[in-house]
């Protein structure tokens, strides 16, 4: 921001005309649609957003008290844009990518204060260069010149930038330098640092998009097991308030299997991205062991941080995320929650007095949301290489109630929908996925990974859960009419395999140092131990065995710990023995 | 200052005047009325010769010839450590008929957001000594947990004992010596809306029991201007800050009633004329509301904190309204008092199972409350949870119908409510009876169905004898 007040400033290009909270309208102010403005005698950061004759209307990204009338407007001819380099992972920006522990630096508070600005990336440390290209090599936009071992996990890729022409190399280098620096340069003139930049609303070019045959591995039973994400997919998770969307989000964040992962706070609490930012660094990245921050980068808008940043937060992500992804790396980007965000649209709408959608939603918010989610996907990359961007989008519909307008909108794009549910959060069924309401359109294109990594019958087993959980519910209808003990035996025992899989193998505790994480072996390991029981359980009920007796088999309850237990292996081969063992006596 | 003769229409709390020199955004204005009557407001919209201007205490007796003056800053709290025992109004003037107050610092009451970088993460334990809250539903140093109550449900009774009992147990680090009594507590109390009857009981209990020493009230009655509620919080808000993280006090902010404010703030929108939200609120009542709750939190670095439970009537006992919905979306969890407990007489009629606190899980556990605690409480939330479900059965097929094993959740459910929840406004228990009471009522169950907690921890806790005594009972 210092560019705006301690620059001569003699060519103020606009004057402020009204101020109505982050809404500023100037006059003569020469910009273009969405360029970058410093409003007022501090210098507060805003975007243009419309533009009607001598009259511009900018949305300001920070606090407006005490700004007025006359004020001059500074344009700087950019669109918002994010700065790209080595230094993204590991750090933690607000809305328009300045870095929040920057800020506090110098600020010399914990409040933010107003009128401060800061690049995304460090300009001034040095990084250590190496070139994967020698003069006189040819390289196209997108090709990768070098790398820079950006943190213990990720090699970042320095890249011809997309709107670069390309050329023959006449100069590389090597060695340590700042991302400001040239490290190579080409015959057509152009030269290239590790420094780019691109405007957040404006996706990276790419290639064709090609259907995702790889899921992206959450280690989360319900998710892998019944409702898969693959590398490169939409999910949205709606839920009232405590359901555990935060949980859920960050459980994802924390053990799926993508390279990067960029996490988006978008007009949530404090204290939520305090907690991410203390546990990160101190959890290991189950693929490499190394602290999780080494491959995330989080932006935090809180709830009370200025309102048009939390609009942007969103694109600022993404388009970090694209930049990864263009190195031929798996993103998965989180957005907690994409609600606040349409929110944000809302408010800002309202204040230009545009004509009200649905709800007071913008007429555009269909287009805003499928433009957000279209970003995601498999994608050949412009030099050729492959990489995805998976997002899973939260979403916080007012009063639970998912007829309204952003979770409407959301489910038409998405092809994954873990629905939460209020009910299963109260009597602290975690995660609280409705196994009835969710959906996910990828199982068939994943099957076969499961098949070939996992085991051969999967989708039967898988298919037999679901059959049982689905008569479960037919039978609930019945039993709370007549109590259970008036079904049928064969019926009991249905509901008591059903409960086994919600309880044993559906719940899973985030907060267990073990069940936290399931790999996909376990999972399936888990719930044909559960099938087992049914089995062997069956046969015995045919052979004239009571299902009282069943019930009591000793090694039954030991399901429910299969979660927790560490020699889960030895544990389940136990278990399966002891079930055959014991129920077989009984007949 | 310049004053000016030029206002051009007054329609509800608003008046638009004109002016010849630039206004800031936000600014605070004093109007003169012809009468002599000097009235405040604020500035809402700021144009090029016109400001709209919203006057908190109402815009009677204003007239096109009363003088209009802006005083060229934002809204300011002149805070000290002197406020405490004080009670003002909702403006923050003194009604106490104490001496005047010299202020220390004067600060924006449009607090700045706190860097969630610098945030430091809450997970100290408060002792509210109800159980319903420390074994169910944890409160933490710099928590935001609001209760979610009806018309006619004792919530301020819940919230007079949570103020009165709230400790911190036993600094254990050792490092703030001479903290003893659970280091500086400070209550702020900001009323909106509120009767004077209520305001009496308020009034009444902190004097009886020695609170108001350690308080600041700020009181805008039910009769006073709906305007004036707009600043009563974040008057309350930043006097809590600034006890907090200048003067490092452990503040406790109830704000009561949120409901008032945001029917105040519905107020305010229509006379603006405004797009209207869900139900004629405000667009932007998520991010007016978060403004508030979120100045809730712990400093890194700083010895104090903020926690706040603002209490909130449903209207209709909906929780699906927009006040509590939005609320819920951003505080950390609820406290949600039920009319059905209320009327079979369990005080406080607390309702856990749609109660939550979020940041329970951290709170608590070895070292912080006790190492069987997280287990425990869950246990106990989806036994409850059991029970409530085979009320519903019972209902139709009559107790008889049901297995042995039900009936014990059934037996459970109502010990549950009669026993843990139930014990009145004066009993302070703290977390290890809390927890010990919850064994009780565990050990009723079969230890086969206790899955939730650890079997070291069913060895060391539960109480044989008791199932042998159900058993030979049955």
């Amino acid at each position: 921001m210092s560019q705006a007040t301690d620059t001569e400033a003699v060519d103020e290009d606009g004057v402020i005309e009204s101020v109505s909270g982050p809404v500023v309208t100037a006059t003569d102010l020469d910009a273009r649609m969405n360029d970058v403005v410093y409003v007022g005698d501090e210098g507060l950061m805003g975007e243009v957003i419309e533009i009607e004759g001598n009259l511009t209307t900018i949305q300001v990204y920070e606090e407006t008290s005490g700004v007025g009338p006359g004020e001059p407007v500074e344009n700087t001819g950019e669109p918002l844009s994010v700065d790209l380099g080595p230094g993204m992972m590991d750090s933690i920006y607000d809305g328009v990518q300045r870095p929040l522990d920057v800020l506090e630096d110098k600020m010399g508070t914990a409040f933010l204060d107003r009128g401060v600005d800061a690049p995304g990336i460090d300009l001034e440390k040095e990084w250590e260069f190496t070139p994967e290209v020698e003069e006189g090599d040819a390289v196209e936009p997108g090709d990768v010149v070098g790398t820079v071992p950006e943190t213990v996990t990720i090699e970042h890729k320095v890249m011809v930038p997309p709107d670069y022409e390309g050329g023959e190399i006449t100069t590389i280098k090597s060695g340590e330098f700042t991302v400001e620096e040239t490290v190579a340069e080409l015959d057509s003139g152009e030269e290239i640092q590790m420094h780019q930049e691109w405007p957040v609303r404006q996706a990276r070019p790419a290639g064709d998009k090609e259907t995702p045959t790889e899921p992206l591995v959450t280690g989360q039973r319900v998710q892998d097991g019944l409702f898969p994400l693959a590398k490169g997919g939409t999910a949205a998770i709606p839920g009232p308030f405590g359901s555990g969307k935060t949980v859920t989000q960050q459980q994802l964040a924390k053990w799926s299997d993508a390279d990067i992962v960029v996490y988006i706070g978008c007009g949530e609490r404090g204290n939520e991205m305090t907690e991410v930012i203390e546990d990160f660094p101190e959890l290991p990245d189950p693929q490499t062991g190394n602290p999780l921050m080494a491959r995330t980068c989080l932006i935090a808008n809180t709830s009370n941080m200025p309102v048009a940043a939390r609009e942007s937060c969103i694109y600022t992500g993404i388009t970090i995320a694209e930049y990864y992804r263009d190195m031929g790396y798996d993103v998965a980007l989180m957005a907690d929650s994409t609600s606040r965000w349409a929110e944000a649209m809302r408010e800002i709408s309202s204040r230009l007095e545009e004509m009200p959608g649905e709800e007071g939603y913008p007429a555009y918010l269909a287009a805003s949301l499928s433009e957000f989610y279209e970003r995601a996907g498999k994608f050949e990359l412009i030099n050729g290489g492959e990489g995805s961007i998976s997002v899973v989008g939260a979403v916080s519909p007012p009063g639970g109630d998912f007829s309204e307008p952003v979770t409407q909108n959301t489910l038409r794009i998405v092809k994954t929908f873990w629905a939460l549910d209020a009910d299963l959060a109260e009597r602290r069924h975690f995660p609280s996925i409705n196994w009835n309401e969710s959906y996910s359109l990828y199982k068939d294109q994943l099957d076969p990974w499961w098949e070939s990594n996992v085991a051969g019958d999967w989708s039967d087993v898988r298919q037999w859960a679901v059959d049982v959980l689905d008569e479960e519910d037919e039978l609930q209808e019945i039993v709370q009419l007549v109590g259970k003990d008036a079904l049928p035996e064969d019926q009991q025992l249905t509901l008591e395999v059903a409960r086994y899989l919600r309880e044993a193998w559906l719940q899973q505790n985030a907060l267990h140092d073990v069940d936290t994480y399931c790999e996909p072996e376990k999972t399936y390991r888990m719930l044909q131990a559960i099938k087992t029981f049914n089995d062997e359980a069956f046969e015995a009920l045919e052979a004239g065995v009571p299902v009282e007796e069943i019930q009591d088999v000793d090694a039954t309850p030991r399901l429910n710990r299969m979660g927790t237990a560490e020699e889960w292996n030895e544990f389940i081969d136990e278990i399966e023995s002891d079930l055959e063992e014991q129920l077989r006596a009984l007949y | 200052m310049k004053e000016y003769q030029t206002i051009t229409e007054i329609s509800g709390p608003l008046v638009f005047a004109e002016v010849d020199e630039p206004v800031g955004y936000d600014e605070i204005v004093e109007i003169e009325t012809p009468q002599g009557e000097t009235l405040r407001g604020q500035v809402l919209e700021s144009s090029e010769g016109i400001v709209s201007i919203q006057v908190f205490e109402g815009t009677g007796g204003i007239d096109r010839n009363a003088s209009v003056r802006f005083l060229g800053e934002t809204m300011k709290m002149p805070v000290t450590e002197d406020l405490l025992g004080r009670v003002l109004d909702g403006s923050g003037n003194p009604i106490d008929g104490g001496p005047e107050i010299i202020p220390d610092q004067r600060q924006d009451i449009v607090g700045e957001a706190i860097n969630p970088f610098s945030r430091e993460y809450p997970e100290e334990f408060i002792q509210t000594g109800v159980s319903a809250i420390d074994g169910m539903n944890t409160l933490v140093r710099g928590q935001k947990l609001p209760i979610f109550s009806g018309s006619g449900l004792p919530h301020n009774e819940l919230a007079l004992q949570i103020a009165r009992q709230a400790t911190v147990p036993e600094e254990s680090d050792g490092d703030e010596e001479g903290d003893e009594d659970g280091s500086e507590f400070a209550v702020i109390f900001g009323a909106m809306g509120i009767t004077a009857e209520e305001a009496n009981e308020f009034m009444e209990d902190f004097e009886r029991t020695g609170a108001l020493e350690r308080s600041v009230v700020f009181m805008n009655l039910a009769d006073d201007p709906a305007v004036e509620r707009q600043v009563t919080p974040r008057l309350a808000l930043t006097t809590a800050e600034y006890l907090a993280f200048e003067k490092d006090y452990h503040v406790l902010v109830i704000l009561t009633d949120m409901t008032n404010y945001c029917e105040a703030l519905r107020e305010i929108g229509a006379a603006r004329e405004e797009v209207p939200g869900r139900r004629g609120y405000p667009g932007y009542m998520y991010t007016d509301l978060a403004q508030l709750y979120e100045r809730a939190g712990r400093i890194e670095g700083k010895d104090g904190s903020v926690t706040q439970i603002p209490i909130l009537t449903m209207p209709g006992d909906d929780d699906t309204h927009p006040i509590p919905d939005l609320t819920g979306y951003i505080t950390e969890g609820q406290i949600v008092m039920d009319r059905n407990l209320n009327s079979q007489g369990i005080e406080p009629p607390v309702n856990v199972l749609p109660s939550l606190s979020r940041l329970m899980d951290d709170g608590i556990g070895e070292g912080l409350t006790r190492e069987d605690h997280g287990d425990v409480s869950d246990q106990m939330y989806a036994a409850y949870a059991e029970g409530e479900d085979l009320r519903d059965l019972v209902n139709i097929v009559g107790r008889e119908a049901l297995s042995e094993r039900d009936n014990k959740f059934l037996d459970f459910a109502d010990r549950f409510e009669t026993e843990f929840v139930q014990q009145g406004y004066d009993t302070n228990r703290s977390i290890e009876e809390t927890l010990e009471l919850g064994w009780d009522l565990l050990s009723d169950l079969p230890k086969t169905e206790l899955n939730r907690i650890d079997e070291e921890l069913i060895e060391e806790h539960y109480r044989e004898d008791e199932q042998e005594a159900a058993e030979v009972e049955a």
